[in-house]
Formats: C-alpha cells, structure tokens, sequence
C-alpha cells in the first residue's frame, strides 16, 4: 500500500466497502424460475492517488468491469462509499462525464458510420470543449497514435488496432484527470499494444493523467502500472506494487521441454520437473534463482532436445495461488 | 443544461447525421418518392370506403381527412425526430447505452439527436396535402380562435405521438422484447385518431384516446374546428385542452424515461 | 429427408422469440379490434358493402389480423442480407436445392407463427364477435389448402425480390418499393370487393391477392362453385410462375456469381 499520501495530493477515486449485488432469474426446468442474488462486488476498499497507474486485474467474472462501471457512473452500487474526481458518480453523472475518459473494449465512443475525424469533431461540440485546446490534444494524439493515414476513413472500416487507436484519442479530447480503460488491448496484434502501452505511459508522465486498467494481460499491467489491484469473486486480495506480487508470488516460470525420445525426469540446477508425458517434460524454476536461457544453455548440452516452450504464469493462477494462499 | 445549449448540442450532432444521409442522395430520393406513394395509397383506402358511404360515424370524407392530415403530420413529424428510440432496445441489449452514460449531455437529447429520418418527410407532405385537401372541402367557418387552434393542434400532435414512441421505448428497458407493444400506440393510435372517437367502443377510446391522450390532439380539435355537437357528450373544454394535456403528458413521459434509465443503471446489461 | 429437418429447424428458430411473440400478439389484437370497429361502423351506416355484412366484415378483419405473420407479407431479407454479405456462397455449395431449402424453413416458419401469432387474436376475436365460420365441410378443406398456396405465393414473391439482392446494392429501397403495393393489393388494408370493379378484376389477378384476399373469400364463402375453384387456380398459377421466375433468375445470378468469383 503505498505510503505518499500527502495532503497535496488528492485521492481521485475512493472507495469505501462498495458492494453490487445482482438478482438473476434462472430457469429451473421448463417453466419455473428462481431467484439467484450474485455478489458481483462483495466490499472492495481502495483509494488512486493522482498521477497512479493503476491495474486492475482478476479473473473473469471477477467484478472487474462492475466496479469499473460503479466508479464512471454506469451502474448504481447496492451499498459502500464511491467517489471519482471528488465526485459521486450514481449522483453527478454529467458533471462527472466532464472529467474522466473511458475506453471500452467491447463498446465504441465513435460514430459507426462517420469519418473518424467527424466522430473527434462532434466530440469537441459534446464536450464543449475550446477549439484551440481541442486542435492541440488532437494533433498530439494524431502524431503519438499516428492517426493521419485513417482520420478520413469511416470507423466502420477500421482496423481493430486503429479504431481502439481513435477510441483512445476520442476518450482524451476533453483532457480528462483520470483516464479508464476496459481490456483495451483485447484482440490487437502486438505492434498495436506497443503503441498503445507507450502512448499511456508517455500521457501519464507528461500530463499527470491517472490511468486506471483492467486487463486480462498481465504483460500490459507490467509495462504500464506501478501498482497492481487483483479482486476474485467481488474482493479484492492483493493491492500493491508489482515488484510487491512477483516477491509473494515467487516469479514462477514453467520451460516445457521436447525430448527427442521419452526419456527420465531432466535433472538440471534451478528447476524442478513436476510433469513428465511422453518425451516432453515441464520443469518449474524461479526467475530469482536462474534464467530461461542459462536453463536451455545447460539442458540442451546434456539432452537430446529437439523443441522447447516457455509457459508464464496465467493471471488465473497466480490469483487462485494468492486468493488460495489468504490476502 | 439550458434549452439554447441543448439546441445547439442538437443542431451539431444532427448536422453531421443529415449530411450522412444526403450523401446517399439517390436512395434518400428513392425513399422519399415511395413512402409519399405508399402514404397516399393509405389515404386512397379511406376514399374508396367512402364510395360507399355518405358519411362515418357522422364525418363526411374531407372533415375524416381533416382527423386523418392532423394525426399523420403528428405521428409523421414525431417519427422523423424521435422515432428512433424505438430501436434503443439494441443498444441496451449490447450495453451500448453505457457510453450514452458516459458523455455530459442528458440521455433524451442524446437520443434525439442521434438520427433525423429525412425519409419520413414524404409521410408528412402526403398528410399535409391531405390536410389542404380537408381545408378547402370541408365547410370551416374561420374565426381567429379556429386559425390558432389548427397549428396549436398539430404542433401539440407531433410532441404527443413523440412522447408516446418514448414511453413505448421505456418497456423495453423492464421487458426484453417489447418492442412491438409501443406500435399499438403508435401507429395504432394514429389510425385510431384518424377516424371520429364516435366509431370506436369504450375501452378502445379509454386506451388509445385518454390513456395516451391523442383525442385531444386530433378529435376535440376537430370538433371545434368543423363546429360539429359531440354525441359522446365530453366537455366542451376539452376542444381546447391540446397545450395542457400535451405538456402534462411531455412531462410525464420524461420522468418515465428517468426512471427506465435509473433501473438500467441498478441492473446493468 | 433433409427438407424435412429444414422445416423443423425454421419453426424452432421462431419459437426462441417468446416475449417478442406475445408483445406481437397483443399488438395484433389490438389493432384487429380498431379495423373491425371502423368497419363496423361503414357497413352499420351503409349496409352490405362489396357482399360484406358485418360479421363477414369482422371475420375478415379478423382473419386477416391472424394472417398477417404467417403468410409473412413483410419483412423477409435474410437471403438478401446472405447474399450482399457473401454468405450465400456457403448455400451454393450445399447439395440442396437453394429455393427448396428457404422454402422448407419457412413452412416451418409459417406453422410457428399460424399457432403461436395467428391462432390467439383470432380466438380473442371470436369472443368478442359474432363471427361467420364455413357452413360446408369442403370449405374448410379448400381453405386450408388456399393458406398453405398462399404461404407459397408468399414466399415466392419474397424469394425473388431477395434475388435483387445481386444486383442493387441498397436493398433497403428496393424492399419497399415492393412491399408498396403488399397492404392494399393483398386486400388486407380494406377487402378488394370494396374497390370500384374494374380494380377489383385487375387486382384480383395480380400475385397479392392471392396471398390473402382469396383465401379470405373461401373461408367467408364468398367464394363458391366456380369461382372457387378460378381462386385456387390463380394461386396455383402463381406458386408456379413466381417459384419459377425465382429458380430462373436464381441461375442466372449464380451464373454470375460463379463468373465474378463472388
């Protein structure tokens, strides 16, 4: 938990034992149908100071993109405390939509069928936001994102890469304080998440615009943020830096390994085989104690090896070994 | 927000709409001249009736076409400029309507002005040139009161029929697949209203003449304007009742329309 | 058979829609209720119009109401819609029979929405009138056997019109310059004996009519003797040549399709 809190600098979300609760109706045979109350959000307490990168990660069905819901004021909490830019989003929507920018995976903020540049345009009347600081952002994005080549071309044509490009660009016109982003690199191929990863890291540096992420990728959260928020099954159960998670979690990597031919367990300083199928193994090793390389460099002077993978740990299991572990 | 900011939000966001649609002029003009054609063979049903009948419910042909232009032209306009609300019950369906939650203007205006169907202007024209037709073959005796209230009645017309696509739209948002319901107000009320309330049984004039109240905006009008007695006896003030039944009616509407959107924000999507 | 399973398939597809089901049903009613009173009303001032009383009136209003989504007089563009996104080129290559396919789904289609959109506001309608139901057994037997041609009349204007799909890139107006003349000239916006008789014999040939009003006047008997059988004869002579008009213009849109590589 991080420990600068000082009085200049403000808590741009707070949110204090925040809870939602669903009421789901499920069929029970043919025609009967009960009652299911699910505890998406079940008291989850954490506060973004400005200027953060945030990640917030779990797995699906976590309560992830609720609580994100809950802090834009899209969904209305059951019960808790929930304040963004010092505001309380179920109560003061518009003036809220003023100050933040939201990035949606899966839902656009562009016109379907206008040109992308059309879709900037009718943003700045949306907004309200002055010509010149609206040319000045724009043309910022434009050259970070490089925009030019598809700013006349109508978003329903667009490449995933460059409309999540455009919804980036589209969510920061109006020079939001806190910028939320949904699985925004869900589906982009890597040059794509690349410049998307660059882009936030460089708008949180220069401009002092929180960022708050959720994303199914742990290689984004890494790139990007300096603290990590994990919530499973509506709570939250690790809330830190990075550095933080990879000491608790121990930095556990897996090399598979192809044999030519089936063949005894690999013995080999630094990692442990803890699976054996055929001629192919699965041998654990701790990134603290070697490397990958040094692992394959030595294995491959004593082994007949023919093929070898690197399997990182899903987010899956690190949250079920930390959820199992206790937070 | 102010009615002048709202004005402008609108008048930007729906420029950018109608030039859309212009660029397809063809298929714009192709709509155009079929749904005049279409509308007037709608009429042309009523006039073939007519060939065997003097009069219906005690209406005669042009004080029937005086009901059925003032009706067309409210539902007409009503669909050009909200119509599309109707079809709000995709995005809630998808959770597109959270990015309208997501930007600084009220959900209704953002509606509104998320499309202008241009195409509907043939609807309007064909039932203002019945209206013209009603004018001239009905027997008006004009007096200053007469030539207000026409307007005032259609303009009233077209806020009603919008409010009723909107409280239509508000089922969707508690019952999946609703959408059909709205159309028998809608458009059933706007066939309904083009006949004299006399035609119709108690229930059907409860329902689709005072429930959603287009008999204030259509019949009562009416019968101020031909002069004509009202053999169901309803008071004479309600001839003149259009704006106050109208912006009551507005303005429930619209706090049926919070509330839908208060429980699309408690349940999500 | 695999047709078979096609017209299974096309009922269970519309039967997933329950609640969108109900909320057309009520609308249905509803507007049966307001036709029949305007209709009333004209014959109640007039008397008999086009050989139509009143419950001849209200049956047909009511009959009609039922019709509507069965015989599937509107919106049907999803071979259209196959055909302009490229998915169509997957039916080429089925060893079905393209036309006999769409066809089998919507029997299947059709049987759906006689029993589940057809069938309630009829009943709401025969309690709440007097309606005139076939004194003759073989009415009974000649009316179904107009509904069933008439599905197929149906179908086979909308099939073609899907067709066009392969040659006009916005589909949207095409559809309604064809469905301009559905309402009326089917005789289900007011019955075509209302018409001045000169229309009336000129509407009555064209393919709409035959889509609704003819079977109508079997079940009113208003059709009897010959000019029964003369109302199934023109149904049977459009199933034929709208079926194949459609098969016609069919090979050569594949032809071209094959042609331009899609």
């Amino acid at each position: 938990m991080s420990d600068t809190v000082s009085s200049t600098v403000r808590d741009i979300v707070r949110v204090e034992d925040v809870r939602k609760t669903f009421t789901v109706w499920r069929k029970r045979g043919r025609v009967r149908r009960e009652r299911v109350v699910v505890d998406a959000v079940d008291g989850i307490t954490f506060s973004i100071a400005a200027g953060e990168t945030v990640g917030y990660v779990g797995p699906n069905g976590a309560g992830k993109s609720t609580t994100i819901k809950m802090l834009t004021g899209i969904l209305v909490p059951t019960s808790g405390l929930v304040r963004t830019c010092d505001l309380e989003p179920s109560r003061e929507r518009v003036e809220l939509a003023r100050r933040i920018g939201v990035v949606f995976g899966q839902r656009s903020l562009l016109w379907w069928d206008l040109p992308l540049a059309d879709s900037f345009d009718l943003l700045r009347h949306i907004y309200r936001v002055p010509a010149p600081a609206h040319a000045a952002r724009l043309a910022e994005c434009t050259e970070l994102l490089e925009l030019d080549p598809f700013l006349a071309t109508p978003v329903r044509q667009l490449s995933l890469g460059q409309r999540m490009r455009g919804e980036m660009t589209a969510a920061l016109l109006h020079g939001p304080e806190l910028l939320v982003l949904d699985e925004p690199t869900v589906g982009l191929d890597v040059v794509s998440k690349a410049k998307v990863r660059t882009f936030l890291r460089d708008l949180n540096a220069q401009h002092g615009t929180t960022v708050l992420l959720t994303s199914h990728d742990l290689s984004d959260i890494e790139h990007l943020c300096n603290r990590l928020l994990i919530v499973d099954h509506g709570r939250l159960v690790h809330d830190g830096s990075l550095d933080a998670l990879r000491d608790r979690y121990g930095g556990e990597r897996t090399l598979v390994i192809d044999l030519t031919e089936p063949g005894p367990p690999i013995d080999v300083a630094g990692a442990t085989v803890h699976r054996i199928d055929g001629p192919r193994q699965w041998l654990r090793f701790r990134r603290a104690e070697t490397t990958a390389a040094a692992l394959v460099a030595e294995i491959a002077a004593r082994y007949p090896l023919r093929d070898l993978s690197i399997e990182e740990p899903a987010i899956e299991d690190i949250v079920h070994r930390i959820y199992v572990d206790g937070a | 927000m102010h009615v002048s900011e709202a004005w402008t939000m609108y008048r930007h966001l729906i420029g950018a709409r109608v030039r859309s649609q212009l660029q397809y002029r063809t298929s714009l003009a192709l709509d155009f001249s079929v749904s005049f054609v279409v509308t007037f063979l709608d009429f042309a049903v009523v006039v073939v009736l007519f060939q065997h009948l003097p009069a219906l419910g005690g209406w005669t042909l042009p004080e029937i076409a005086l009901l059925y232009g003032m009706s067309g032209i409210g539902i007409a306009i009503a669909d050009m400029v909200i119509g599309q609300v109707e079809d709000i019950h995709v995005d809630i369906r998808s959770g597109q309507f959270d990015v309208v939650l997501l930007r600084p203007v009220p959900t209704l205006l953002q509606v509104m002005a998320s499309d202008l169907a241009l195409r509907r202007i043939g609807r309007v024209l064909q039932s203002v040139a019945v209206l013209v037709y009603a004018l001239a073959a009905a027997d008006i005796a004009w007096n200053p009161a007469r030539v207000a209230l026409l307007p005032v009645a259609v303009v009233c017309g077209a806020f009603v029929f919008g409010a009723t696509f909107v409280l239509g739209a508000c089922l969707t948002f508690w019952v999946v697949g609703s959408t059909e319901v709205a159309s028998t107000f809608t458009y059933g009320g706007n066939q309904m209203t083009s006949y004299p309330l006399t035609v119709f049984g108690p229930w059907l004039r409860r329902m689709l003449a005072f429930a959603v109240p287009l008999a204030f905006v259509t019949y009562f009008p009416g019968l101020y304007l031909l002069n004509k007695p009202d053999p169901l006896g309803y008071p004479q003030w309600f001839q003149f009742a259009a704006p106050l039944v109208t912006a009551v009616f507005v303005v429930t509407a619209g706090l049926v329309w919070r509330t839908a959107v208060r429980h699309y924000r408690s349940t999500g999507s | 058979m695999p047709y078979l399973v096609l017209v299974r398939a096309g009922w269970r597809r519309w039967s997933a829609y329950r609640a969108a089901t109900v909320a057309g049903v009520i609308t249905n009613t509803a507007f049966g209720f307001i036709r029949a009173a305007v209709l009333m009303a004209a014959i109640n001032t007039a008397g008999p119009i086009g050989g139509y009383d009143t419950a001849d009136a209200v049956t047909y209003t009511w009959l009609t109401q039922g019709m509507i989504m069965t015989i599937g007089i509107w919106r049907w563009t999803e071979l259209a819609v196959r055909i302009q996104s490229g998915d169509i080129v997957t039916d080429f290559s089925r060893p079905l029979d393209l036309q006999g396919a769409y066809l089998a789904g919507d029997l299947g289609r059709a049987a759906y929405q006689l029993l589940a959109r057809g069938v309630p506001p009829f009943l709401v309608g025969m309690l709440a009138f007097d309606l005139r139901f076939p004194e003759h057994t073989y009415t009974w037997i000649a009316f179904a056997a107009g509904m069933v041609l008439a599905v197929v009349v149906s179908f086979g204007m909308r099939f073609l019109v899907n067709l066009g799909a392969f040659w006009v890139l916005d589909f949207r107006g095409l559809y309604a310059v064809s469905s301009l003349f559905l309402t009326v000239a089917s005789g289900f916006a007011i019955p075509l004996s209302f018409f001045p008789a000169w229309a009336e014999s000129l509407l009555e040939v064209l393919p709409w009519a035959s889509m609704v009003q003819i079977p109508i006047d079997v079940f009113l008997e208003q059709r009897t003797g010959a000019a029964l059988a003369r109302g199934l004869a023109l149904q049977v002579f459009w199933v034929a040549a709208l079926l194949g008009a459609g098969r016609a213009v069919l090979r050569v849109a594949t032809r071209r399709v094959v042609v331009q590589g899609g």
